[in-house]
């Protein structure tokens, strides 16, 4: 299991528990680990180099606060440059060029090439444009019927003479566009070294045959330190506008993509996550900074629980859950903040390590509608005492749930576990089953209430347990 | 852990996670005055990879020999990194290159190489062929080359007097049969295909059984791309391979096609491949400028040989790996 970089981070500055300003020495201590992190991730060696100058100046003298570590400090810094470094913000596609306004998929041998044009096709199709793809790779076997078959698919029209060779073939294609008023081109082109001269110089030929608005660079996210050779090999020949980036649904970590906009300042534009013609997405800059420094989604995760949830509740609910007081009223209200944030599934993949583990997003929605259940048929106060549950109280609970009284035997048994898990993650452990967990480093005692009223909506009241009326009980059968 | 389990905990550590980051980020944001402490206990150090661990450790020490300098051992250090080799391997070799206290660059250099050819060293890479007919199954991830190293093997063979066949067991990409078949033309050996998105591992065993009635000494089956990720996916591998297996013979060879411009992920591909009874690698597109010193990292670590490169796109660009020719490419300039 990869660790992250801010678990690296806190072993570097374990000693370094000082307050104030980050020191030159502690900032390289650091930033030596971020090195490692970013070469495994396969960014380039060279542009490592100038990423780490860049963060170095900006880390050194950074304040450093007393409720932060300076390793999550280091992270935030590092993150950030690498979302700059990045690009900031998506970068569209060209648009506007009079029709038919063409977009060349150019890139190494199996990049990827043939099924993002007929993705790319797509894309515009559904943007209601009229499409041709054209299969300009007239040397590997079976191109021409793959692009056909894909054509055929999306129900894409494929110009196509397996006899012309690419630059006429691109002409007549656009003639045909011209005259049957296509809106958007796109050509798919054969897989070449950037090192091939004659391959490349054919290369330059189409591109000028094709006056495209857009070339694309298809670069697999599984490449390694390669990638700036290869754009910058690709981009001496032809006007390269941007890169797609495919194969992310691999778990490579996509290093590639920072070496690339780094050293030839191509924007990624596009990514690819699926064999599919709808399996194209837009690229998102923050995204990969953190899928390169191994972070999971977690920032989008964080990003989502700020709209689900209300911060001054949740820094209680933080206080209780450290002191494993966490209780069954809690449960319910995280359980609905949780749902504001999307499907279970798509939560638990956003964080690092449960992704991994076994659990059908499926099965555990119906666990947790089970679990409401079951706590919904609970006095307030043996939600926040669970203790007081004996047996006859059980068996009240299961027939009010329409459950058994094992099931809800289980489900206090299992809280029980639950809180004292709560407890050792508190104090530092990781958490059983959640390996990456134990990467965020917990800050352990009691957090205070935040300054500052970023949140909207904030409900502001005593810490600790505030009376709530039970909402409406729920007492629907459930079948298992 | 029951699912009642998995559903609090998934719920805790949603709530846990997401409050950490966001304390984190209130904080950074400039508002907050949040009481911490350090974390209780440190981590288990057993949960880091050593090789990183030394090589921080070996990052922060100090070397002070004339010739030597700690920029030159990372010059070094980053020349592997650069050929793809990984943090970690590249780490490793040049933590021993070091330990035999090396007057200067050059000579460090040449330690570097012994050392390469060292880990190379030690394998039997070559190809099996024991059955009758021999099997032979190409595995890999997308695009990295399987196909046209299919048509490659089959030449190969043909050449070397085996009469292969071949099975295209590759129902799922489109037109991957018309390649195929267009190759085995040009070749000249038979293919067996099986309907588009049919059963891979009935095509497969169609395959075997076809060249064992048509005499066949080998059995090339060419599979579709798959991520190591993909459960399903791996499952369906090991299908193949078994069914292959039923009447009592032998998969001879579990080939994995990986493609030379591969990074670090190659090691993840390989480690999971392994698990499916991968004998030997495929380095293709080694005719770019691709080092391929993932490669390396995967053989040390799995004792896995590349048993032949890719050097093109035609059907005798299909060498035999050779150790030390390979760590000549890799430790010379780009
Ligand atoms: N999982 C996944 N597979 C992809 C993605 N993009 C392409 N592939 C697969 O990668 C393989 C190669 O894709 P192609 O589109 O044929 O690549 P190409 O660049 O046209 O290849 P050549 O024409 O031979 O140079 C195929 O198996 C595709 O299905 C992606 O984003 N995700
Ligand atoms: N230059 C070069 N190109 C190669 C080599 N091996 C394969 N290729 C090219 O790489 C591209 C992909 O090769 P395929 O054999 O189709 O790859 P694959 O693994 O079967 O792809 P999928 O079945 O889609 O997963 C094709 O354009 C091949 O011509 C090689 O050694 N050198
Ligand atoms: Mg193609
Ligand atoms: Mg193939």
């Amino acid at each position: 299991m990869f660790e992250t970089l801010t678990d690296r981070f806190e072993g570097v500055f374990e000693r370094l528990r000082g307050r104030g300003r980050l020191s030159p020495r502690e900032v390289d201590a650091a930033l030596a680990e971020v090195r490692l992190a970013l070469l495994e991730a396969d960014a380039a060696v060279e542009v490592v180099g100038r990423l780490l100058d860049r963060i170095r100046t900006r880390a050194v003298g950074a304040e450093v606060s007393r409720s932060v570590s300076p390793g999550h400090q280091v992270v935030k810094i590092v993150h950030e440059s690498l979302i700059e470094t990045l690009g900031g913000r998506a970068v569209p596609l060209v648009s506007g060029r009079p029709p038919p306004a063409v977009t060349l998929m150019v890139g190494l041998q199996g990049s990827g090439k043939t099924t993002s044009a007929a993705k790319l096709a797509y894309l515009h199709k559904r943007a209601g444009k009229r499409v041709l793809l054209v299969a300009a790779d007239l040397v590997r076997p079976g191109a021409v019927e793959q692009l056909a078959l894909l054509g055929e698919r999306i129900a894409v029209p494929v110009f196509s003479d397996s006899r012309s060779s690419p630059v006429p073939l691109v002409r007549a294609a656009l003639r045909r566009a011209r005259r049957e008023g296509f809106g958007k081109v796109v050509v798919d082109t054969a897989g070449r070294l950037q090192v091939d001269r004659a391959l490349m110089r054919e290369l330059a030929a189409i591109d000028k045959a094709a006056d495209p608005e857009e070339v694309l660079l298809v670069l697999d996210a599984m490449t390694g330190q390669q990638a700036v050779s290869v754009a910058r090999g690709f981009l001496e020949h032809t006007d390269v506008t941007g890169v797609l980036l495919s194969k992310l649904d691999s778990d490579a970590r996509g290093g590639a993509a920072i070496s690339v906009k780094e050293a030839v300042g191509c924007p990624i534009k596009l990514v690819g996550t699926g064999e599919r013609p709808e399996d194209l997405e837009v690229f998102h800059p923050e995204r990969m900074a953190s899928r390169i420094l191994g972070m999971g989604d977690v920032l989008t995760l964080v990003e989502k629980a700020e709209q689900a949830f209300d911060e001054q509740r949740a820094l209680e609910m933080a206080d209780r859950v450290m002191k494993a007081e966490f209780t069954f009223d809690d449960f319910l209200e995280q359980v609905k903040g949780l749902r504001r944030m999307g499907s279970f599934g798509e939560v638990l993949g956003m964080i690092p390590g449960a992704r991994t583990a076994s659990a059908d997003p499926q099965v555990i929605d119906r666990e947790i509608r089970r679990s409401e259940a079951i706590i919904r048929s609970m006095t307030p106060a043996e939600r926040a005492d669970p203790k007081v549950i004996g047996g006859s109280r059980r068996r009240r609970i299961a027939v009010g749930s329409g459950t058994s009284v094992q099931d809800v035997s289980g489900l206090l048994r299992q809280f029980g576990q639950v809180r004292n898990m709560m407890k050792s993650l508190s104090q530092g452990k990781a958490m059983p089953g959640f390996p990456g967990i134990s990467g965020f480093g917990l800050p352990g005692g009691a957090p205070g209430p935040a300054a500052g009223g970023r949140r909207r909506g904030r409900s502001p009241g005593p810490p600790g347990r505030r009376p709530r009326t039970p909402k409406k009980l729920q007492k629907k059968k459930r079948k298992r | 852990m029951s699912p009642v389990g998995w559903v609090l905990s998934a719920v805790a550590a949603v709530v846990v996670v997401s409050l950490i980051v966001w304390m984190v980020r209130s904080r950074a944001a400039g508002s907050g005055a949040l009481p911490t402490r350090g974390r209780g206990e440190r981590l288990d150090d057993s949960s880091r990879q050593p090789g990183v661990r030394q090589l921080g450790m070996r990052m922060q020490a100090l070397l002070s020999r004339p010739g030597m300098s700690e920029e030159v051992w990372q010059e070094l250090e980053e020349e592997l990194i650069a050929a793809d080799m990984g943090v970690e391997a590249a780490g490793l070799v040049v933590e021993a290159v070091r330990r035999t206290d090396p007057p200067g660059a050059d000579e460090a250099k040449e330690v570097i190489r012994a050392e390469l050819n060292r880990i190379l060293s030690g394998v039997d890479r070559r190809l099996r062929l024991d059955g009758d007919p021999s099997i032979l199954v190409v595995v890999g991830v997308n695009g990295a080359g399987k196909t046209t190293t299919v048509a490659k093997l089959a030449a190969r063979l043909n050449e070397s007097g085996h009469r292969p066949i071949i099975g295209a067991a590759d129902t799922y990409r489109p037109a991957a049969d018309t390649q195929l078949m267009t190759w085995a033309e040009r070749v000249g050996v038979q293919v067996v295909r099986g309907r588009s998105g049919g059963d891979p591992a009935a095509v497969a065993y169609d395959a075997l059984q076809a060249g064992r009635a048509r005499g066949a000494g080998a059995v090339i089956v060419d599979t579709a791309g798959r991520f190591q990720t993909r459960h399903n996916l791996m499952e369906e591998l090991s299908k193949i391979i078994r069914v292959l297996g039923r009447d009592g013979d032998r998969v001879s060879e579990v080939l994995l096609v990986m493609d030379a411009a591969t990074g670090q992920n190659g090691l993840a591909q390989a480690r999971r491949f392994v698990e499916v009874g991968v004998t030997g690698i495929v380095l293709a597109k080694m005719d770019g400028t691709a080092k391929g010193g993932v490669a390396l990292a995967v053989e040390r670590e799995l004792s896995l040989p590349v048993k032949f490169i890719g050097v093109g796109e035609g059907v005798e660009d299909l060498i035999p790996f050779d150790g030390p020719v390979f760590v000549d490419a890799l430790l010379s300039p780009a």
